[in-house]
């Protein structure tokens, strides 16, 4: 039976990730079948679920409004696996401190959205990521940072502030895996 | 856990970050606002971006005389109200301007026809800077162009501030058909094919390879309806730019929020006719075909 990954596709970098996806089931030996999800009705038919960066005032308004959101909590609540990327990681979280953004409380950590600042000040940067053995490349964009971890796993800081975390079925970065061709972070979300 | 954080391996503005950011707008809509009211109506939404101008491409056209960049304090006042990306407008060739909006803070530089060029014969240098550029193209050779000097996202030019959206579409499928063309053509032909459209051989290579620009490819110039995004979407475009057609309609609220639920439901006409119903006026815009060839703004920098 092959992998069923869905893609929360309303907007940002889906193909990046149904890309990165296709080629960390390649190296697990593992069948896949990706879907994009741009309305209701389709989560529940996945094993695990991706959800992009992109711009997460944009995300949260279009997968509220297409109940998407609600699937999505039930997946997670379900015990399947999340990976959920930048605005993913700012609409997983418990709290944005932003009204426009409606977060879904399924990864205990509250986020400031474009903390380490705007487009100018976005960087890449080799990161040490706990369970990976060599840095992984990261590259952040506008990105988010945790201000407020709970009960989560930290698995890799940046200056002192954490980047990645796993909550359970969850594994949240404020960073883009998807932007580079290297899939060990897609195969630690799904495969272990 | 150890922080091993390395502050010198840190790299800004290289080509992944750039084209990065670009890849975060896809599937989106970027409105074009000229205040901060307007740019929170936008952000509300659910635009993943705004461009901050001094007037919208509708109102430059009938205003006339030398069209230039926003005020820098208007447009730093549009990135203080709003969450979302803001982006500004650079004269064609205009290297200063643009360093200007980059100085202010601006997550997008546009160097754009819709301004009146500064250089008859050169376009910025857009690797000399950390913020990312997009840039207007008619076909091939002005998208290849314009990713070799750096930018990061191609548009459409179609013609701005019409409302019309023909001639979009006639810029993104020629773009389309002379990728499809490629992707029938040897090696050879293809080095051939890049001389003739004087386009730099390895992006040629790369369109070919890819069947698509190898950066991110938005629509823009005309368009005016939920219907007219939606259209765009089929022709493969990766997102929609909307000038005056928001804020140039009877209710600028309803149609920013139509548009952007047309984009993401552009291929279900059933939900498309509950998108688009009940809007008030669009904007009323000219048709392309009745406008002199003096008038069209596509012509410039090529």
């Amino acid at each position: 039976m092959s992998l069923v990954a869905g893609v929360i596709g309303v907007q940002g970098n889906v193909s990046e990730h149904a890309a990165a996806i296709e080629r960390a089931c390649e190296r697990e030996g593992r069948a896949v079948e990706v879907r994009e999800i741009r309305t209701a009705g389709i989560v529940p038919e996945c094993d695990v679920l991706a959800m992009p960066g992109g711009e997460s005032t944009t995300i949260s308004r279009l997968i509220e409004r297409e109940g998407i959101a609600e699937e999505v909590v039930a997946h997670v609540e379900a015990g399947k696996p999340l990976l959920a990327t930048c605005a993913g990681l700012i609409v997983a979280a418990n709290d944005a401190h932003d009204d426009r953004v409606s977060t879904l409380n399924v990864l205990d950590v509250t986020v400031e959205r474009n903390a380490f600042g705007r487009q100018k000040d976005s960087f890449e940067a080799p990161l040490e990521v706990a369970g990976l053995e060599k840095p992984f490349p990261a590259v952040f964009i506008r990105a988010p940072v945790i201000d407020q971890v709970g009960d989560v796993e930290v698995l890799a800081t940046w200056d002192g502030r954490p980047v990645a975390v796993r909550d359970g079925p969850v594994i949240a970065t404020s960073f883009h895996p998807e932007l580079t061709h290297d899939d060990r972070i897609h195969r630690l979300a799904f495969f272990e | 856990m150890p922080d091993p954080t390395d502050l010198e391996e840190l790299r800004r503005g290289t080509d992944l970050v750039k084209r990065g950011f670009a890849r975060m707008q896809k599937g989106g809509v970027i409105m074009d606002v000229v205040n901060p009211e307007q740019a929170k109506i936008a952000e509300d939404a659910g635009a993943v971006a705004v461009m901050a101008l001094e007037a919208v491409p509708a109102d430059i056209r009938k205003r006339g005389g030398v069209a230039r960049m926003a005020d820098p304090a208007d447009v730093e006042e549009i990135v203080n109200s709003v969450s979302i990306p803001v982006m500004g407008k650079a004269r064609i060739g205009h290297r200063t301007e643009a360093q200007i909006l980059e100085a202010v803070g601006v997550d997008m530089i546009d160097e754009s026809e819709v301004l009146t060029p500064a250089d008859n014969d050169y376009h910025i240098d857009k690797r000399e800077f950390t913020a990312p550029f997009v840039c207007g193209a008619r076909n091939l050779g002005e998208a290849l162009r314009r990713i070799d000097e750096g930018a990061a996202m191609i548009r459409t030019k179609g013609e701005a501030g019409t409302g019309d959206v023909n001639q979009a579409v006639y810029h993104q499928r020629t773009i389309k058909g002379e990728i499809r063309k490629l992707e029938g053509m040897t090696h050879e032909e293809r080095e051939a094919y890049a001389r003739e459209i004087e386009a730099n051989a390895d992006l040629v290579h790369e369109a070919a390879d890819m069947g698509r620009l190898p950066v991110v490819n938005f629509a823009a110039g005309g368009i005016a309806t939920p219907a007219d995004a939606a259209l765009m979407m089929t022709h493969d475009c990766d997102g929609i730019f909307v000038g005056s057609g928001i804020f140039g309609a009877e209710n600028p609220t309803e149609m920013a929020d139509a548009i952007v639920e047309a984009v993401n439901h552009w291929d279900d006409p059933e939900a498309l006719f509950e998108i688009s119903k009940n809007l008030g006026k669009s904007m009323k815009g000219d048709a392309n075909v009745d406008l002199p060839e003096e008038e069209k703004m596509q012509g410039r920098g090529v």
